[in-house]
């Protein structure tokens, strides 16, 4: 008998710390089935952010790095330069990558580094509990927007991912969402494509993930799942930006 | 092969880094150290290493962290603000044990301040400067032969002990040009392990370099493990240059460009017959206590010169402890204690 699915190698058989629904699970998975279909595990290195998924390296069973809140592209660079055959990749949520990072997410695009970004949007600040990121929606309430997001007091949410593809040295970019198992395959093709292109040296390369925080969204995490799908993605378009 | 060359302090110590051996150099621009970043960029690609101009302090730190990370001897440098920038990255260093060389030429400050020498991040330095309880070696050179040469002591240090490693000089140092004997390119430093380095998990199992420890307990053991080395560090590593101490009824402290104008004094007087000596710490930390544990005699009296007000001073007198009178003589902000001032503060101590 075929067998057509496993647990991947590159990922360890432990539980995570993540909440119920919560879709950091899923995206550490499908980075790990790449890791394995690219056979690249034993050349790897993750970086890993400030956030939820700080500990992702107790996850992922290959060499990581731990970035101060938003450098993960900064030591990203370090790395990827002082040993150039490694397959490097950061793993950064949305106040990591689009707030206390983005000069460094900008500039590090700006260069072409040869990397591969994850980007975790999950419009809020999951850690620290449940703040506003630059991605929280209009009129979504936060521990830090009670009333809900105000343009006028907190402006509008960062699409980061469409002012990184306006970059020249910037070589593929693509929104994807975890919303439903058609679109996790989506991702899984996505990420893959940011990884080959790294191994193919063809510049930088990120994938910003819809991801479900149904703790701080105040949902079940079916509900949550839906509301990716119903409302997140009128902000934040799904496809291929560039 | 012995090559003798005009440089400035802030090329001998971008050459040093070179022949110690540094293959990753990120910096961003700022005054009194744009030599270095500019030398990097040129010399950085013919040694086959890399040069990066950051966008920011904190991205050059972050990406020395990387490049440490990667095994591989890194550095970057700045002068006062921009260390202060630097201060989260070195934080993680040390929290991460992460080896490195990181230059300060310091300027005149608080706040902007200006270009001018200045000593007063010496509390910055050898404290720790960011978060948490840790320290760096601090290694203060006087002379520009001097910048060269502790340039592969500091990767040395930072390589064995596995903590990053600053190299205390002011723009003076950096300015001034001096003839160097520089070593041959061939030098061998020593080679220290990194079982850690990120080198991809190919016959070995994974490795995680980092600096958080949640469980509870971990992170008191991780700092316990951490003053262990510290206290190993000020056993072995404490440096400095002493003159005319075994007589000296007076002695001088001073550090980099302050010890030479110090030093003077002291040849000056003791032409005169004048029982006057000098010590210059090199390491700041770890401070030279054993100098003063064996100098201090009855009579014997510190005079401590700084272009600060008071900040080496405190060392001073946590390493004399009261065994002997401290007097203090300091400038700052671009002001240079003067010859003139010294021996006139030295008038009026020895009475």
């Amino acid at each position: 008998m075929k067998q057509i699915f496993t647990h991947p190698k590159s990922l360890r058989k432990i539980s995570t710390h993540y909440c119920p629904g919560c879709g950091h699970g899923i995206a550490h998975r499908l980075i790990s089935e790449v890791v394995d279909e690219l056979k690249i595990r034993e050349k790897v290195v993750g970086v890993a952010p400030v956030g939820c998924a700080v500990v992702a390296y107790d996850y992922w069973d290959f060499d990581c790095c731990e970035a101060a809140h938003g450098r993960a592209l900064a030591v990203a660079t370090g790395i990827k330069r002082s040993r150039p055959d490694i397959v490097v990749f950061t793993y950064q949520g949305d106040g990591d990558l689009a707030a206390i990072g983005t000069n460094e997410t900008l500039h590090a695009a700006n260069r072409g580094e040869n990397l591969t970004v994850i980007f975790i949007n999950n419009a809020v600040y999951g850690m620290t509990g449940g703040q506003m990121a630059p991605t929280t929606l209009l009129g979504q309430k936060t521990a830090t927007t009670p009333l809900g997001r105000d343009s006028k007091l907190q402006g509008y949410p960062l699409r980061i991912s469409e002012i990184l593809a306006q970059l020249p040295a910037v070589r593929y970019i693509e929104r994807v969402a975890l919303s439903s198992p058609k679109e996790v395959l989506k991702a899984r093709g996505a990420i893959k494509e940011a990884f080959q292109n790294q191994i193919d040296h063809l510049g930088f390369s990120l994938v910003e993930i819809l991801s479900p925080c149904p703790t701080y969204w105040g949902l079940s995490p079916k509900a949550a799942m839906d509301w990716i799908r119903d409302v997140m993605v009128k902000e934040f378009p799904l496809g291929r930006i560039k | 092969m012995l090559k003798k060359i005009l440089m400035s302090g802030n090329e001998a110590l971008a050459e040093g880094a070179i022949q110690a051996g540094c293959s990753f150099y990120a910096g961003y621009p700022i005054t009194p150290q744009n030599e270095i970043p500019a030398y990097m960029a040129r010399r950085m690609p013919e040694a086959k290493g890399v040069f990066i101009q950051a966008e920011s302090e904190l991205a050059a730190i972050n990406m020395v962290f990387g490049a440490s990370a990667a095994g591989v001897r890194a550095m970057t440098s700045s002068s006062s603000p921009g260390i202060s920038l630097k201060q989260e990255g070195i934080s993680y260093l040390a929290g991460a044990q992460l080896p490195c060389v990181v230059v300060n030429m310091m300027r005149g400050g608080p706040g902007l301040g200006n270009i001018a020498p200045a000593q007063s991040d010496y509390f910055q330095a050898t404290r720790g400067g960011g978060h948490g309880d840790y320290h760096c070696i601090v290694l203060a050179p006087a002379y520009v032969q001097e910048a060269y040469d502790l340039m592969f002591k500091a990767f040395d240090l930072a390589d064995n002990y596995w903590m990053p490693v600053i190299i205390l000089g002011d723009g003076c140092l950096g300015q001034m040009m001096e003839p160097v004997l520089t070593q041959n390119a061939k030098r061998k430093t020593k080679n220290a392990k990194k079982p850690w380095a990120l080198t991809g998990c190919k016959d070995r199992i994974p490795n995680v370099v980092k600096s958080f420890y949640l469980r509870e307990g971990d992170l008191e053991r991780f700092n316990l493990l951490l003053q262990n080395k510290y206290r190993q560090v000020q056993q072995k590593e404490q440096l400095y240059e002493g003159a005319f101490l075994d007589d000296a009824k007076i002695i001088l402290i001073a550090y980099g460009t302050m010890a030479r104008v110090a030093k003077s004094v002291v040849d000056r007087l003791r032409q005169k017959g004048k029982k006057i000596g000098l010590i210059r710490p090199i390491s700041l930390w770890p401070f030279p206590k054993k100098a003063f544990t064996q100098y201090t005699r009855r009579n014997t009296q510190y005079l401590v010169i700084e272009m600060s007000y008071g900040q080496m001073l405190e060392d001073v007198e946590l390493a004399v402890n009261g065994k002997a009178p401290v007097e203090f003589l300091g400038r700052s902000g671009g002001g240079i204690p003067t010859e003139k001032e010294i021996m006139d503060k030295i008038k009026k101590i020895s009475g």
